[in-house]
């Protein structure tokens, strides 16, 4: 059931250094740079996002992922799934409207899998970068790179990713779209939407707290992603695999790095979740194909390189 | 005009293999070039700690590696991430792959 938590507004993305950072998510990835603030973190947002940022970069001697924010309908909302928050017994805390710039406040919370994630409703609405939204074209001219679409979603690794599942289910009103079980029912991954989007989040099983595997951002086409693994080459960019299909939603994909040892992935396409679809599950048996459809062998490096 | 590129050889004391490594690029991208795998491959960024390593004896220049992998302490032993580190000498390094490397989800 929908409780007024929409879409994924933000990722906090530490980096080991914010200029080489930079000629990864400005550059190749091709989010356009929207401000800087007085800590010295960079913000970013891709072309057509209505909001003015979905990525903040923060530079730090240990990669990872900071926080994932996701905007909610209203003020109402945030306050009520606060107190929900809470009385599951998950850490909270406000963070002040203007810590992130313009950006309203944020409630921040911890999950069983060792991530922070935010709620939030207010963000600066610059509309979409270089479009009119009165008799708008189809794209703006001067886009960098692989022209990201929008930031789409995350993949997390922690301990107990049921417990983390059912914050997002019962609490935030995510729908568990995919799962991954094994032969004795255990999950060891899920899937959630709160879109009609395949994933917002999603998070596999693994032994250490708070890992990212990777931030994922939305290419138009396929042929875009090729074009991506090409731009991949011509600037030897750390590879990871693909262009490839996931058996899970189906996403034509490729992974690679940025410059601290952070996965991106851009892909295209996919399956659909609509509130009335059944869960979808991959036997733990197939988990290579399900990862990766087209290899249908399990892959250590997707498996266990993590910031 | 020709560039002359000074390649290093860097020995592999705990696999009993030897590669040269050309100056200018990283010993792990070095290794993968000759298409050797003695060392592990993960992010290629100082970031996950996959292609930790013992440097035993040389020099080298290294670019900032993740504190979640490699401590002060570290540094000082010698220990390092292969995707880091750029050979201004011959080398000889111990692998030294990190026990989370080897984790399997379930």
């Amino acid at each position: 059931m929908k409780k007024g938590v929409m879409r994924p507004g933000h990722v906090q993305i530490r980096v080991l250094d914010m200029e080489e950072a930079l000629t990864h998510y400005r550059d190749l990835v091709g989010l356009i740079e929207m401000d800087r603030d007085d800590q010295g973190r960079v913000y970013l947002k891709a072309w057509s996002e209505i909001d003015k940022f979905s990525v903040v970069l923060r530079e730090a001697d240990e990669p990872g992922l900071d926080f994932f924010a996701f905007k909610c309908i209203d003020v109402a909302t945030v306050d009520s799934r606060r107190s929900e928050l809470i009385k599951y017994g998950c850490n909270v805390e406000d963070i002040p409207a203007g810590d992130l710039k313009d950006c309203g406040r944020r409630v921040q919370f911890d999950t069983p899998t060792g991530h922070t994630f935010e709620l939030y409703a207010s963000k600066e609405q610059t509309g979409k970068w270089g479009i009119n939204p009165v008799n708008p074209e189809a794209w703006p001219e001067g886009l960098k790179g692989m022209k990201a679409v929008r930031f789409d979603h995350a993949l997390l690794y922690g301990p107990n990713i049921d417990g983390s599942t059912e914050i997002f289910t019962d609490i935030l009103g995510f729908d568990l779209a995919e799962q991954v079980l094994t032969a004795d029912g255990t999950r060891i991954a899920s899937f959630l939407t709160c879109s009609s989007k395949a994933h917002d989040v999603a998070f596999i099983e693994c032994p250490e707290l708070g890992k990212f595997h990777h931030a994922s951002f939305l290419l138009e086409t396929w042929d875009d992603v090729l074009r991506a693994a090409d731009l991949i080459s011509m600037r030897d960019v750390s590879i990871d695999i693909g262009p490839t299909r996931h058996g899970l939603t189906h996403g034509k994909t490729i992974y690679f790095f940025d410059p601290s040892g952070n996965r991106t992935e851009v892909f295209c396409g996919g399956d659909y979740h609509y509130p009335d679809h059944p869960t979808i599950t991959w036997q733990e048996e197939q988990l290579g194909k399900a990862i990766f459809y087209h290899d249908r062998v399990l892959n250590e490096r997707f498996l266990t390189v993590l910031t | 005009m020709s560039q002359i590129i000074t390649k290093h050889k860097i020995q592999v004391l705990n696999q009993e293999q030897e590669f040269l490594c050309p100056s200018g690029i990283t010993l792990l991208v070095g290794m993968e070039t000759i298409n050797s795998h003695c060392i592990d491959v993960g992010c290629r960024g100082g970031g996950c700690g996959v292609c930790k390593i013992k440097v035993i004896n040389g020099s080298f220049l290294s670019k900032r590696m993740s504190k979640a992998h490699i401590t002060d302490e570290d540094l000082q032993k010698g220990v390092v991430l292969a995707c880091r580190i750029f050979p201004t000498s011959d080398l000889k390094i111990e692998v030294l792959h990190s026990p989370t490397s080897k984790q399997v989800i379930v």
